[in-house]
């Protein structure tokens, strides 16, 4: 990707999915690959289990921290219907890359609301370019549900045009400064691999 | 070196490189990081958190009065709180530098109003600064710091949620040593009675009209003459959604936005076409250039609600739509719910089931108010649900027993719980109170506070202790009943025999929200019987984030966010959730 050209990559999905850290390692890696990074998202209220939405911005200088409606690169939705909410922001040739992961929320639990049927569909009817992923099932057999977040790096990372030994650099970086186990380690960096190569 | 920071972690490093040796805040959204991140300079600045924002201040204003620098951060409505001392302190001036912060919350992402705090500037007839990204947040608290001293005046510092909790790119400086010039005694200054406020109020006008000519060209404010035919005034976030719609606009970016620079703006008005002023939220600007007698556009064209953004400003001033319009239709809303294993959870079922009237108060448990619990009747501000309960029960003279309890949290309580409870004491109400004891300012993001044993910077320190100082404001001992927050009946048989009482009640409901229990914790872990499940739906009430329906209709728990909290197992008639192996 050329440098001038600004990425607007948005993450969205539910409280308590690690979206904020997903941002955070993104954010990192735009940052060392040279650009100007801006990236936004709302605390507080949002986390007991609401949705939530960061946006992530990379260019030769980015003002806004907020990506405009039409102008979304990716949409990395981390819930089977979370990026539904956000289609209007895709750009003409971007890209809803979606866990197929379903969260039931309360409103539907208590028969307030209904679960889409078909989110796939919703998606095509508005000729929306997507690539769905069953992240949850793939961190299950890697025997821990929490990496979700570090497989949905590894897919959105397949489409940016980064080398992929800065994203190894900063997702190791990120997991020294944790103090991970080696074996969480491990598991993490093979949720980058199985996302990245899938 | 440079750092991809947020506007708070921006405005912590902000303060360490000023050289500032005191700040004292209490947790509020969006401000909480601040202090958070001030507690990595803590051998460098001392922090804490204040049981609430007018303490906060008071402490401040000593703290500037005794030589060093010193700051107080809270929220929007914090500064409701803080009013009395910030309009006192606006006379007394400053001796080391002092400054406020203010976080704006536009689009109250979790908030109850949103006011702008620029008014608060204006009636206290102080400074106002505000940042439009992380290097600015860093770099204006040194020169509010600067302002304050020079012009002997406590600043205030507006951000808003936007510049909170973006993250921007921020060159980092090296810390200043500021020595302390400790406490002289001024009598002058320091006693605001009314022969020396007269005095300081003549200083006051003074200092303004001073500052004004200050914001000339003072390096807060910015000009960026470009094409001569759209010229933009603007300040904060605003000036990034402005830069994006108007690429070639001449733009004046103002930092020192109260006392607004009158002789800058007047020249700049000249230089250009057509004016517009995008700010957020109130008039601010707007209504003062007008006075001025220059011609703009502003709030006949933008929002005075609401945050704005790039769309916003593109649609509203240039009536352009640059995206296909996609309405996806019927998605179910996802509103924050209480957590899952939340002490909170059965506090509310009770009260749900005893169809009561709750006043709420401020903190999670505002979330009760949520179907399928609906157990919050009103909720106006922090410490508000005693003194409105209190309220309800005086207007329903006749009968009030058992129709009225107040929940608030630990937190809350100790904010401005205290007061209204001495109150209903004092004047004979019958009050059933019921402190909600999660031991943690919890929605916040889980802070320390005086009930909870340890301050902000780590130290081991005096337990607030809530049972005696409930029986110290004079409730009496058979009425004030400590409960375990996870146990239904229990929780039910104290409730209906305190509402039951003519007399004054508080109820302790205790657990820990799970957000303070040991990381080691062996959480408990169950699941439906789904040959014993009838589909009756009563386990969905509780309204836990962990269970859902399944397709035939039975409950199903979700072990990823399943804690065993069991509140769920105590209101299943049929025995059907039970315990497995995490």
């Amino acid at each position: 990707m050329a440098k001038k050209n600004n990425i607007n990559i948005l993450i969205c999905g539910v409280g308590g999915q690690g979206i904020l850290l997903a941002s955070e390692i993104l954010s990192e890696v735009l940052m060392k690959v040279g650009y100007d990074v801006k990236k936004s998202e709302i605390h507080g209220m949002a986390q007991r289990g609401g949705s939530v939405e960061s946006h992530i911005r990379a260019g030769k200088k980015v003002y806004s921290p907020l990506i405009k409606k039409g102008e979304a690169d990716f949409i990395l939705s981390f819930e089977s219907i979370e990026g539904l909410r956000y289609l209007e922001y895709l750009s003409p040739k971007g890209k809803l890359i979606r866990n197929t992961q379903k969260i039931i929320p309360l409103t539907v639990t208590i028969g307030n609301a209904e679960y889409p049927k078909n989110p796939e569909k919703i998606a095509k009817q508005n000729d929306i370019d997507t690539i769905s992923i069953n992240a949850a099932e793939i961190a299950r057999q890697l025997g821990s549900d929490k990496v979700v977040n570090i497989i949905l790096l590894g897919v959105l990372a397949k489409f940016l045009d980064i080398d992929k030994k800065i994203w190894d650099d900063i997702l190791l970086n990120w997991m020294k400064a944790k103090k991970l186990s080696q074996k969480i380690t491990k598991i993490n960096s093979s949720a980058f691999e199985k996302g990245f190569n899938s | 070196m440079k750092k991809l920071l947020s506007g708070n972690e921006a405005v912590a490093r902000g303060i360490y490189e000023a050289g500032v040796k005191f700040a004292s805040a209490y947790p509020g959204t969006p401000s909480t990081e601040i202090l958070e991140n001030v507690v990595q300079y803590k051998k460098d600045v001392y922090c804490e958190w204040a049981p609430n924002e007018k303490v906060a201040l008071e402490a401040v204003i000593g703290a500037s009065m005794g030589g060093v620098r010193a700051i107080s951060v809270m929220k929007h409505v914090g500064l409701n709180v803080a009013a009395d001392p910030l309009f006192s302190m606006a006379y007394i001036g400053s001796n080391g530098g002092i400054v406020i912060i203010t976080a704006d919350e536009p689009s109250m992402h979790s908030s109850q109003n949103e006011q702008d705090n620029r008014h608060y500037a204006r009636a206290a007839k102080i400074p106002c600064i505000e940042p439009s990204d992380s290097q600015e947040a860093k770099d204006f608290i040194i020169a509010a710091f600067e302002i304050s001293e020079k012009f002997d005046t406590p600043v205030l510092f507006r951000m808003t949620t936007r510049i909170c909790h973006s993250k921007s790119i921020v060159e980092l400086g090296k810390k200043k040593e500021v020595p302390s010039k400790g406490f002289t005694k001024n009598f002058q200054k320091y006693v605001v009675l009314p022969a020396n406020a007269r005095k300081l109020h003549l200083k006051v006008e003074e200092r303004l009209k001073k500052l004004e000519k200050y914001g000339y060209n003072c390096l807060l404010n910015k000009l960026e003459i470009n094409d001569s035919k759209i010229g933009i005034i603007t300040n904060g976030i605003a000036y990034q959604y402005a830069k994006e719609v108007f690429p070639d606009a001449s733009i004046l970016k103002l930092g020192l936005t109260f006392p607004i620079p009158k002789k800058l703006i007047s020249e700049f008005a000249k230089k250009v076409k057509t004016l517009y002023v995008i700010e957020e939220l109130e008039p601010f600007f707007e209504e003062q250039i007008k006075a001025m007698g220059i011609k703009i556009i502003g709030k006949d064209k933008l929002p005075i609600t609401f945050e704005f953004n790039t769309n916003i400003v593109e649609e509203n001033l240039l009536n352009r739509k640059s995206y296909r319009e996609i309405e996806v239709k019927n998605l179910p809303p996802r509103p924050p719910a209480l957590c899952p294993g939340c002490p909170h959870r059965a506090p509310f079922y009770t009260l749900h089931k005893l169809d009561v009237n709750v006043t709420g108060d401020i903190g999670c448990y505002t979330l009760g108010g949520l179907p399928p619990l609906s157990a919050i009747h009103t909720c106006v501000c922090m410490g508000a649900s005693i003194g409105c309960g209190y309220g309800i029960e005086k207007a329903m003279e006749q009968n009030p027993t058992g129709k009225v309890v107040a929940v608030i949290g630990d937190s809350t309580f100790v904010h401005s719980g205290i007061t209204e409870l001495i109150n209903v004491i004092y004047n004979k109400g019958i009050s059933t109170i019921c402190i909600m004891d999660n031991s943690i300012t919890a929605m916040t993001g889980h802070q320390e506070h005086p009930g909870t044993g340890k301050t902000l910077m780590g130290e081991q320190t005096h337990k607030l202790d809530l049972i005696e100082l409930v029986k110290a404001c004079g409730v009496k001992k058979e009425n004030l009943r400590p409960v375990n927050a996870f146990d239904l009946k229990e929780i039910m048989t104290v409730f209906k025999e305190e509402l039951a009482k003519s007399e004054p009640s508080v109820i302790i409901t205790q657990g820990p929200c799970i957000f303070i229990e040991p990381k080691n914790k062996k959480w408990k872990l169950f699941e439906i019987d789904s040959e014993k499940c009838k589909a009756c739906s009563i386990c969905l009430q509780i309204g836990c984030p962990a269970i859902s329906k399944s397709d035939d209709n039975k409950a199903v728990i979700d072990p990823i966010f399943c804690l065993g909290c069991t509140v769920c197992v105590q209101v299943c008639p049929f025995d059907s959730i039970i315990e497995i192996k995490r």
